[in-house]
């Protein structure tokens, strides 16, 4: 099998791809979406805690 | 002992920590699992005989499919547990499962009308398991508001996890929909008691396209879980100390 006839997919090469690469883009969605939240979170939490002893002394 | 190891593993804070760990090894598998399925599912496997090579949208499309049902179960049952013995972390773990388990059903709904269009001739039908397929889409995203409609994370867990026990119903439902009312999706070929009717070549990649989104879901629900955990958390002093020293 030549690279050209694997791209290809027998002629379904729209389809199979389309498919493959939605598949990816979800999966890596799911990754990028919590490790933001956690950097987000986490910067919030110390920012507040911060706060809060600022407002103690 | 046994019981200790529970009350252990259901603390937030030692979850997180151990989960921590857990993490990149459950992604390294996955990587692993998933290359080999890829090689095997799209080099190795000969095409259809009947569909050529557009049949290679399976190795994607019906472990997504599957995983649709799998995660709604497991939420399902982590908000049965939440209910009833009033566990915080499997009220964390359902809640965390709802949004990756309506990624996965977008994911099956989709690669499925991309399939459809050259095989059947339309995108989309409504086609018993089409249709309660879409439900389920609509029952996730349904968790997902009532939660966030809710204030108290407590008290929204506990009307998530009725909302998603009412909605176990649609699970058999989805599963025997080509049985039931057979129209245009094909019936079974893996998930039923006699010997699956696939060739070998093709079983192999799909059983470890499933493990991987098995192994992917393992580990981004775990990612999920722990930021559910340290916005929970986020007045106690260890969190604070873990955002401080971050």
């Amino acid at each position: 099998m030549s690279l050209n006839e694997f791209f290809n997919m027998g002629g379904y090469a729209f389809y199979v791809w389309t498919s493959y690469g939605i598949a990816l883009l979800v999966l890596l969605i799911n990754v990028i979406l919590p490790l933001r939240q956690r950097k987000k979170l986490l910067g919030d939490i110390a920012r507040a805690a911060r706060r809060a002893r600022r407002d103690t002394t | 002992m046994f019981n200790n190891f529970f009350h252990k593993m259901a603390s937030p804070k030692y979850f997180y920590r151990i989960s921590g760990r857990l993490i990149p090894w459950l992604a390294i598998a996955f990587v692993l699992v998933t290359l080999a399925g890829l090689y095997y599912g799209l080099v190795k496997a000969p095409p259809d005989y009947q569909q050529g090579d557009s049949y290679r949208i399976m190795f994607i499309h019906v472990p997504a499919a599957w995983m649709s049902m799998f995660v709604y179960v497991v939420m399902a049952t982590a908000g049965a547990i939440g209910l009833i013995w009033r566990i915080k972390l499997a009220e964390v773990v359902a809640i965390s499962s709802a949004s990756i388990g309506a990624w996965f059903t977008f994911l099956a709904l989709v690669t499925g009308s991309i399939w459809g269009k050259p095989m059947w001739g339309t995108w989309w039908v409504w086609d018993a398991r089409l249709t309660s397929e879409l439900i389920l889409l609509f029952l996730y995203l349904g968790v997902i508001a009532l939660y966030n409609a809710i204030d108290d994370k407590r008290t929204a867990a506990r009307a998530v996890a009725i909302l998603a026990l009412v909605g176990v119903i649609n699970i058999p439902i989805i599963h025997y929909s080509v049985e039931w009312w057979n129209t245009l999706h094909q019936g079974p070929t893996v998930t039923k008691l006699d010997k699956p009717s696939i060739h070998l070549s093709m079983l192999i990649p799909l059983l470890l396209m499933a493990v991987s989104f098995k192994l992917y879901y393992a580990f981004v629900v775990l990612m999920r879980a722990r930021c559910e955990v340290l916005e929970r958390e986020r007045h106690t002093g260890w969190v604070r100390e873990l955002a401080e020293t971050k």
